[in-house]
């Protein structure tokens, strides 16, 4: 009996399409979660928006929170360590949550390393801006792939430059010859095999999601529309005043991204969404996507 | 032999399981809505969250359909699909489809990191190599009825049964490059006598 390959890793990431992975900060928002029909939760102390506002270094939530949150659902729970924080995530594996997200949103405790994920039993999840970011993650281990996006903006934009790149990119890979690809690697700085197998598959080998700014169910569906397998949101459910109505509308909107008809019906008399930031307000160094590389 | 599968798309790895017909050489399609139903001569329901597929077939209103569809044509359920089509499932968050005459407890063998992948033997098709069944975060089939014919068993655990045109599975065939389990429903369910 094998536990804790990269077969069995893939395996969650594939159960998790379709679906909406939603941030929450303590049991009662994970049941809103779940009731509404979460995939998963994202157990952490503050949802981005507040991290942003708090200030500080952000760091891996209390094990006596994600514990709560595992008890209150039946949904896998997934945590958050540092960029580079391998004992935080020794932490997190020892206290069985189901993935782990090895998150800018939190302060990276290594700028020039990112955690070894194949040393690990249970998955990882890693934001990209690019294809190239995405391949290094996966080199390094990593089971499932989002936008970075810009985390507690409730603003849509990175999400959809990060996602047109990833997907862009992968289109112009298969249009080249197998032997330019070794060039084309190197140029990028990602690993030959992994930009040998994206040309190859026209896909990443690992699903692709979409995070970061997601605040309406029509936001979640661009995504989708766009070659997102599943949604990832942080703030804009519980930052709008009505988590439960507006969380169901975004389960709906992502299994039929493609059907204007409900998309209309869900959008409607939802109530107020998230704020929101508009990027030109948030200057480059108080950006969460340029941490980690 | 069927020309034409539909695969339960509102949530989970149904993208895998249209592969494996594809390969198969069976059109699929992606059901998501009662009117997906008609012009499909079977259904199959893929892994992914049961809470989350109980959501979605009730926002839907897929239940009724789905058993009425059940009536006539076979259905296979893997994994969260294997706890929609049981009677009775541990957990009041599920609401099954009640297709077959057995118990399910979600989860059963813990979280993530005791999900496994194991072989085992597959004694309804005579002389065969063992299945690569993959388990992720799956459940186990606790209680069948008298009308269940067991096929595959782990540890003497039932992880493959078969009720008239109901077959269910806690594993994930569709995970894996094995398409014998996809072959053997094609095959067997189809038949004017399996539907009876």
């Amino acid at each position: 009996m094998e536990k804790g390959t990269f077969e069995i890793k893939l395996g969650l990431s594939e159960m998790l399409k379709g679906g909406v992975i939603m941030d929450v900060v303590n049991a009662e928002h994970a049941q809103i979660a779940e009731e509404a029909g979460a995939v998963a939760v994202m157990a952490l102390e503050r949802i981005p928006a507040d991290i942003r506002k708090a200030g500080g270094v952000s760091r891996m939530s209390d094990p006596a929170l994600i514990q709560e949150i595992q008890e209150a659902v039946s949904i896998p729970v997934m945590a958050k360590c540092r960029i580079g924080h391998f004992v935080e995530a020794q932490i997190l594996e020892e206290m069985k949550v189901d993935f782990i997200d090895e998150s800018e949103v939190l302060t990276p405790a290594d700028e020039v390393n990112h955690i070894d994920k194949l040393q690990f039993k249970i998955p990882f999840v890693c934001g990209c801006r690019d294809l190239a970011e995405a391949l290094r993650r996966i080199g390094e281990g990593a089971a499932l792939i989002r936008t970075k996006g810009e985390a507690g903006s409730g603003n849509i934009v990175e999400a959809v430059r990060h996602l047109r790149t990833v997907m862009g990119e992968i289109q112009r890979l298969t249009a080249l010859r197998d032997d330019e690809l070794m060039a084309v690697s190197k140029t990028m700085g990602a690993p030959y095999e992994l930009v040998k197998k994206t040309a190859e598959l026209g896909k990443l080998s690992v699903p692709n999601f979409a995070a970061g700014g997601v605040a309406t169910p029509a936001d979640a569906a661009l995504m989708m529309q766009l070659g997102a397998e599943s949604v990832f949101v942080g703030s804009g459910i519980f930052k709008s005043n009505d988590p439960k109505a507006r969380a169901r509308a975004i389960v709906q909107a992502v299994t039929h991204f493609n059907d204007p008809q409900v998309l209309l019906e869900v959008s409607t008399g939802l109530g107020e969404a998230m704020k929101g930031i508009e990027m030109k307000d948030l200057p480059e160094e108080q950006q969460l996507q340029h941490r980690g590389w | 032999m069927p020309q034409r599968i539909g695969v339960l798309a509102l949530q989970g790895d149904f993208a895998k399981h249209q592969a494996m017909l594809r390969l198969l050489r069976i059109e699929t399609v992606l059901v998501k809505k009662p009117k997906d139903l008609p012009g499909c001569e079977g259904l199959i329901i893929p892994g992914g969250e049961s809470t989350t597929l109980t959501k979605l077939i009730q926002k839907c209103n897929m239940y009724d359909p789905i058993r009425e569809f059940t009536e006539k044509h076979p259905i296979m359920g893997t994994c969260a699909g294997a706890i929609m089509v049981a009677s009775r499932v541990d957990d009041q968050r599920i609401e099954p489809l009640q297709l077959i005459d057995i118990s399910v407890t979600r989860n059963a063998y813990g979280r993530q990191i005791d999900s496994f992948v194991t072989h085992v033997d597959v004694p309804f098709l005579k002389g065969s190599e063992r299945f690569k069944a993959v388990f992720i975060r799956a459940p186990e089939i606790r209680n069948v009825g008298s009308q269940v014919v067991v096929l595959m068993e782990l540890n003497g655990n039932p992880i493959m049964v078969q009720e008239r045109n109901v077959l269910a599975l806690t594993f994930h065939p569709e995970l894996t490059s094995d398409p014998r389990i996809h072959e053997y429903f094609i095959e067997h369910f189809f038949t004017a006598q399996a539907l009876l």
